[in-house]
C-alpha cells in the first residue's frame, strides 16, 4: 500500500511541478468547445441541443492529449523497467499512474465543465448530471487510455496511433455519458445510464490494469 | 487433431529464459507441420470457394425472387449480409488467435491473428459499402446512422487500429504481441459497442426515417444467402492460409538474418 | 433476347445499386486474393534466395 501511494505521490509531484500541463489540457478543452459556436453559429437553441455531445467529445479529446506521456517519460529513462521489477505488482503501478492521470486531467476537466456548459447554453437541468456523468466517466477514459498508452510504447508516430486506438473504445462511454445529460434535461430517468457508466468503470478497473501491465511488460522486454 | 501442439506455459518468472535451442525447436516444429497441412487444405478451400460462389450467385441473381417490399434491391443482401457476418466472425477469430498466441505462446496463432486482420477489414469495408448502396434505394440516403451500419463502422475502426499498431513497430514480433493485447481488449468491446449503439439508435430513432428491421427471409432467399456465407468462409480460410504461410516465411527470414548478424 | 438481358441488368431500376455492390465485392475479394498470393510468393522466394545465398557461402 505504501509503495502504491508512493507512486501516486511521486507522479503527482512531477505533474504539479509541470502544472502547466494540466492547465494546457483544460485550455484545450475550452478552446475545442469554443470552436463550435464559431462553426455552427451562435443561435442558443442549436447550441443547447448539441451542448452535452460537444462537451463530452471535447472531454474525450482533452483526456487523450495527456495520455501519450503516461508511460513515455518513464519508458525513456528506464524507470518503467525498474517499476516492472519492483515488488509492487505492475498492475497496481499502472493503477497508480491512472489515478494520477485522472487527478491531473479528469478532475480539471470536471471543474472546467460548468463554465463550458454556460458557454454552450446547456439547459440548467443538465448541469448537475453533466458533472455526475463526467465524474463517473472520466476515470474509465483514463483507464482505457492507459491501455492505449502502454500499447504504443516504442511505436512510431505514437501520438496519432494512440487516438486511432482508443477513440473507438471511448464510444460506449460517450454514448451513455451524453444520454445521461440529455435524459436529465428532458426529465427522463437517468438511473439506467448511470448504472451502465458505473458498470463500465468497474469493468475498466477489472480489465485495463492487466492489459496495460501486459503491454508494459512486453515493451520493457 | 494432434497436429497443433498447444503446450500450456504457465506465467513463470519472465526473467528466466528458456534455452534458445529449445525455443528454436518449438518454433520450427509447429510451423513446419502447419505448412504441410496448409498445402493440403488450400486447394480444397479454393475450389470450395469457387463452387459455393458460383452456386450462391446463380441462385441469388437468377433463381431467387424479388422481394415484394424491396423489389430487386434485396439481392444486395446476398453480398452485404455475408460480408457483415464475416467481418464480425473474423474479428472474433482474430481475438481467439491472439489469445492463444499470448497465453500459450503458440507462434502460428500470433501470425494467424495478424493474417486475419486485412481479411476481416476488407469484409467489414464491403459490408459498409454494400450496406450504403442498399440504403440508397431503400431509405433514400447513402448513409444512415442505424445501429447495424454504425456498429460496422466502429468495427472497421477497431480493425484499422489493429493493423496500424501491428505495423508501427520496427520489431515485428513486438508489433504482433502488442496488437494481440489490443485485439483482446477490442473483442470485449465489440458486444459493448453493439449494445451501446443499439441504445443510442433507439433513443434517436424518432428523428430518422429508417424502417426498423431487415427483410424477413424466405426459403428461396435463405439458400443463396447461406451459400454465399459459406463461400465467404471458405474464402477466408483460403486467404488466411496463404497469408500465414507468407508470415511464417517472413519470420524465418528475420530469424535467419538475426542469427547471421549475431553469429 | 436483348430485351430480357437489358431487363435483367436494369433490375427494376435498381441495377445501378445492385451491380456496383456485386462488382465491388468481387473487386475487393479478388484484389485481396492477388495481394495475398503475391505476399506468400515473394516471402517464400526471398526465403529461398536467402538460403541459396547462405549455402553458397558455406
Amino acid at each position: 500500500m505504501n509503495s502504491f501511494l508512493n507512486i501516486i505521490q511521486r507522479d503527482l509531484h512531477l505533474a504539479l511541478r509541470q502544472g502547466l500541463d494540466s492547465l494546457m489540457v483544460v485550455m484545450f478543452f475550452v478552446i475545442a468547445v469554443v470552436l463550435f459556436p464559431f462553426g455552427i453559429g451562435p443561435e442558443p437553441g442549436i447550441l443547447a441541443r448539441i451542448a452535452p455531445g460537444v462537451i463530452w467529445v471535447a472531454a474525450l479529446l482533452a483526456s487523450m492529449l495527456s495520455l501519450e506521456r503516461l508511460f513515455q517519460t518513464d519508458y525513456e529513462d528506464g524507470s518503467l523497467e525498474l517499476l516492472s521489477l519492483s515488488p509492487l505488482p505492475l498492475e497496481l503501478t499502472v493503477l497508480a499512474k491512472v489515478i494520477t492521470h485522472w487527478l491531473t486531467t479528469g478532475v480539471p476537466l470536471i471543474i472546467a465543465a460548468p463554465l463550458l456548459a454556460v458557454l454552450m447554453n446547456l439547459d440548467t437541468d443538465g448541469f448537475a448530471m453533466l458533472l455526475v456523468a463526467l465524474i463517473l466517466g472520466t476515470p474509465s477514459l483514463s483507464l482505457i487510455g492507459a491501455v492505449g498508452a502502454a500499447l504504443i510504447l516504442g511505436a512510431r508516430r505514437g501520438g496519432v496511433l494512440l487516438s486511432l486506438l482508443i477513440l473507438p473504445l471511448f464510444i460506449p462511454v460517450l454514448i451513455f455519458g451524453v444520454s445521461a445529460v440529455d435524459a436529465a434535461i428532458l426529465g427522463f430517468p437517468v438511473k439506467g445510464q448511470l448504472l451502465i457508466l458505473g458498470a463500465f468503470l468497474i469493468g475498466a478497473v477489472a480489465v485495463c490494469p492487466f492489459a496495460a501491465a501486459a503491454a508494459v511488460r512486453e515493451a520493457v522486454k | 487433431m494432434s497436429w497443433i501442439i498447444l503446450v500450456p506455459r504457465t506465467k513463470k518468472d519472465p526473467k528466466v529464459n528458456e534455452s534458445s535451442a529449445m525455443k528454436r525447436i518449438d518454433w520450427l516444429a509447429n510451423p513446419a507441420r502447419f505448412q504441410r497441412l496448409s498445402r493440403r487444405v488450400r486447394p480444397v478451400a479454393a475450389w470450395l470457394t469457387v463452387g459455393l460462389l458460383a452456386a450462391g450467385l446463380y441462385l441469388g441473381l437468377f433463381q431467387s425472387p424479388a422481394d415484394y417490399q424491396q423489389s430487386e434491391t434485396v439481392r444486395i443482401m446476398y453480398v452485404h449480409v455475408p460480408a457483415a457476418w464475416m467481418g464480425l466472425f473474423c474479428y472474433v477469430s482474430m481475438a481467439v488467435a491472439a489469445g492463444v498466441g499470448l497465453i500459450w505462446r503458440h507462434p502460428v496463432a500470433d501470425l494467424a491473428a495478424k493474417a486475419t486482420a486485412p481479411i476481416g477489414a476488407s469484409f467489414t469495408f464491403l459490408a459498409l459499402v454494400t450496406g450504403s448502396l442498399w440504403g440508397k434505394p431503400m431509405w433514400g440516403t447513402y448513409w444512415v446512422w442505424d445501429a447495424r451500419l454504425t456498429s460496422m463502422l466502429v468495427l472497421l475502426f477497431f480493425y484499422l487500429g489493429y493493423i496500424a499498431l501491428v505495423n508501427a513497430f520496427d520489431d515485428p514480433a513486438r508489433g504482433t504481441k502488442m496488437s494481440s493485447i489490443l485485439a483482446l481488449v477490442g473483442v470485449i468491446n465489440v458486444p459493448i459497442v453493439k449494445f451501446s449503439v443499439e441504445w443510442w439508435y433507439t433513443l434517436h430513432q424518432s428523428a430518422s426515417v429508417v424502417k426498423a428491421g431487415g427483410p424477413s427471409i424466405h426459403p428461396s432467399m435463405l439458400w443463396p444467402l447461406l451459400l454465399m456465407a459459406f463461400a465467404y468462409t471458405t474464402y477466408y480460410i483460403w486467404i488466411l492460409l496463404l497469408r500465414i504461410d507468407g508470415e511464417i516465411a517472413a519470420t524465418k527470414i528475420r530469424a535467419a538474418r538475426m542469427r547471421q548478424v549475431h553469429g | 433476347m436483348m430485351e430480357s438481358i437489358s431487363t435483367f441488368l436494369n433490375m427494376g431500376g435498381h441495377g445501378v445499386f445492385i451491380w456496383p455492390s456485386y462488382l465491388l465485392s468481387a473487386l475487393v475479394l479478388i484484389l485481396l486474393l492477388v495481394f495475398s498470393l503475391n505476399f506468400r510468393k515473394n516471402m517464400e522466394a526471398a526465403l529461398g534466395a536467402f538460403r541459396d545465398e547462405k549455402d553458397a557461402h558455406k
